[in-house]
């Protein structure tokens, strides 16, 4: 059973986040990159599917320029076999990359795509749904919990009102939640080993896919400052405040 | 002294294992500095109050193959260059260098003798165990009487027939409790008195008439253990000399020290930047006198010159790595860093205690544990004082 796991190149979760200073978009500049997280839990179960003698191959997949061969490198140090690029130098809407996701669909066959649910740097949770339709594959999203058994998988995911276990018939898209797993860390040796392993470029222009945006990025702003509190002097006081400055109870 | 041998052998291997590779040098940075700051920090005060470091983070470290980093490829190791592997040293200088001193051995010490002059049969025999961690190799070169003045090795292997029986008492044996197999240097020919009469044998930890002593007390960097280990009448094969030769082992264990002083000094810079991080942090969240104490400009002066002395170190340790890499000789280099890398963390993680206040006296504080640590830096593979006899004895050899 083949594994296709897409992969998004994002800002390291442990860099803290500047906008740039005419509010266009997040400073990129000098910042320390990295693969998605729910993108690394997707490598790390399909890689344990491999390992458990169900998949027999893992592709990575990811969309952008040159940069992103950083992260497909990560991928294919944690356990894929093969990776693909499909190059491009714009910023892709979420239709877009499911659109070219589904082309390699086609040209994988693969019986189960992992995807993370969504990317920390835009908080979409759209591709994977996207791909979905596109292929007219059933979904499983949020997963805590995957299984495969025979020509289905298990898919536990994470709801409001608890968990909830939908069986899908192979192939499958499944989207995965925090819970799943906890990635390895690529050792050593492997990082080596995966430098040998084979990568293929693609440009995202032989695809024959209509990549112009749907969408614009207006304006970024960071989050609001938090003003410094005070301590009031008693109860009267608070409920004074409350009701005529803050204006919460009446 | 003739400390200032030139391995050329080493640099011959360096240039066939060379990665020069800086993709994947920053995924093997990466990879560490991850595992260091979610595995390794958070483990620092158990390690230091159990004094043992969890069997899953030991299984961990080795499943990550830091055990195999300096052993070549050929042996199943990451045959990285001195600027990787002190790259790899800084990383791994962000946490209890006690986790370091578990893989320090059979990354330096206790396996480079066999790396620099083993025969062919000891490379494979041994290195490819050292690189996944199996075995661990200790280097048992100090002796009671025996420290800077290495030369003057008490222990003695006599021959006979086709063993050599060992006697003597090695001390300050750095993973002795955990090893598999040690480097021992004995005198072979106990008619010479200096060098010429030391062999350095590779002996299996459970040949019989070897016992350890009690695991040593010390000041900092619990978690990593020596102790004695004592020779009784240990019966080793010949054939475990290193390099098969008797009367090598000094230029041997010359060259193991040698090389490893880059690697504590780079370990140096990598501890003096999480000192000057916590201290940072401390001084940005600690408030007197109305303002946080970062504001203060005496805290601004000790956390400057810590940063500024921080990053002298840290140039250059990379300056005479890359030196290295480049075939050259370096000694007198790798002694000015030693020197000066190892003075340089002291003064840091005193200033970093300073800036702490009365909490920098607190074990709760990682500055009070890294600060009794960092002492050691100055006494082994080399004393300061022995830093500064090489250096200056090669500069005025170089003169005349």
């Amino acid at each position: 059973m083949k594994v296709l796991v897409p992969i998004k190149r994002v800002i390291d979760y442990n860099v803290k986040v500047r906008v740039k200073a005419d509010n266009s978009n997040v400073d990129l500049a000098n910042v320390k990159m990295a693969i998605n997280p729910f993108c690394e839990i997707a490598v790390e179960e399909a890689v344990r599917l491999k390992e458990a003698g169900i998949a027999t191959e893992v592709i990575a997949v990811s969309i952008g320029d040159k940069s992103c061969q950083e992260q497909l490198r990560t991928a294919l140090a944690l356990g894929a076999d093969r990776a693909i690029q499909i190059e491009t130098d714009e910023k892709l809407d979420a239709l877009n990359i499911a659109k070219l996701l589904q082309k390699i669909v086609e040209e994988e066959q693969p019986q189960l795509v992992i995807l993370g649910k969504q990317s920390i740097d835009s908080d979409n949770n759209q591709t994977g749904q996207m791909l979905a339709a596109l292929t007219g594959m059933p979904q499983g999203t949020f997963a805590s919990v995957v299984k495969v058994e025979g020509d289905k998988v298990n898919v536990t995911r994470e709801v409001d009102s608890g968990l909830q276990t939908v069986s899908l018939n192979l192939p499958a898209i499944v989207t995965t939640d925090l819970r799943l797993n906890e990635p390895r860390y690529a050792s050593l040796p492997n990082i080596m080993k995966a430098k040998r392993k084979p990568l293929v470029v693609k440009p995202a222009a032989d695809f024959g896919v209509d990549l112009s945006p749907r969408s614009k990025l207006i304006k970024v702003v960071p989050p609001a400052t938090r003003k410094a509190g005070i301590i009031v002097d008693g109860v009267d006081t608070l409920i004074e405040k409350l009701r005529n400055e803050a204006k919460v109870i009446s | 002294m003739t400390l200032m041998f030139h391995c050329a052998e080493y640099e011959d291997l360096l240039r066939v294992t060379m990665i020069r590779d800086q993709e994947m040098l920053n995924q093997f940075l990466d990879s560490i500095s991850k595992f260091v700051r979610e595995r390794l920090v958070p483990a620092e005060n158990e390690v230091a109050e159990s004094d043992a470091i969890p069997d899953d983070i030991v299984q961990e470290m080795k499943a990550m193959g830091l055990f195999g980093m300096t052993i070549p490829q050929e042996y199943d190791g990451l045959g990285l260059t001195m600027e990787e592997e002190a790259l790899v040293a800084i990383e791994l200088g962000r946490t209890s260098p006690a986790f370091r001193s578990l893989i320090g051995t059979n990354n330096g010490i206790g396996s480079a003798a066999i790396v620099f002059d083993g025969t062919e049969k000891q490379k494979q025999t041994y290195l490819p165990k050292y690189a996944s961690g199996e075995l661990i190799g200790a280097f048992c070169l100090t002796e009671p009487d025996v420290g800077s003045d290495a030369s003057a090795v008490k222990t003695t292997a006599i021959k006979q027939g086709d063993k050599y029986i060992l006697n003597g008492t090695k001390r300050y044996i750095t993973n002795a409790p955990r090893a598999g197999t040690f480097t021992v240097m004995a005198r072979t020919d106990p008619s010479i008195k200096g060098a010429k009469g030391i062999s350095a044998f590779i002996v299996d930890a459970s040949t019989p008439g070897i016992t350890l002593g009690p695991k040593d007390k010390k000041m900092g960097q619990q978690g990593s253990h020596t102790c004695d280990v004592i020779f009784e009448n240990c019966h080793v094969p010949a054939e475990n000399i290193i390099g098969g030769v008797a009367g090598k082992g000094f230029i041997t264990s010359m060259k193991v020290l040698d090389r490893g002083r880059l690697h504590i000094s780079a370990l140096s810079v990598g501890i003096a930047e999480r000192l000057i991080d916590d201290a940072l942090r401390y001084a940005i969240d600690r408030t007197q006198f109305g303002k946080p104490i970062a504001e203060h400009q005496m805290i601004q002066v000790m956390l400057a010159d810590s940063k500024a002395e921080a990053y002298a170190a840290k140039c250059m340790v990379l300056d005479a790595a890359r030196q290295k890499d480049l075939g050259k000789k370096i000694t007198t280099e790798a002694s000015c860093c030693k020197l000066f890398a190892t003075e340089m963390v002291g003064r840091v993680a005193d200033k970093a205690v300073q800036i702490h206040g009365g909490a920098g006296y607190i074990s709760e504080y990682a500055v009070e544990r890294l600060y009794r640590d960092v002492r050691l830096f100055r006494l082994y593979e080399g004393t300061t004082q022995i830093q500064q006899m090489i250096i200056a004895k090669n500069m005025i050899k170089d003169i005349q």
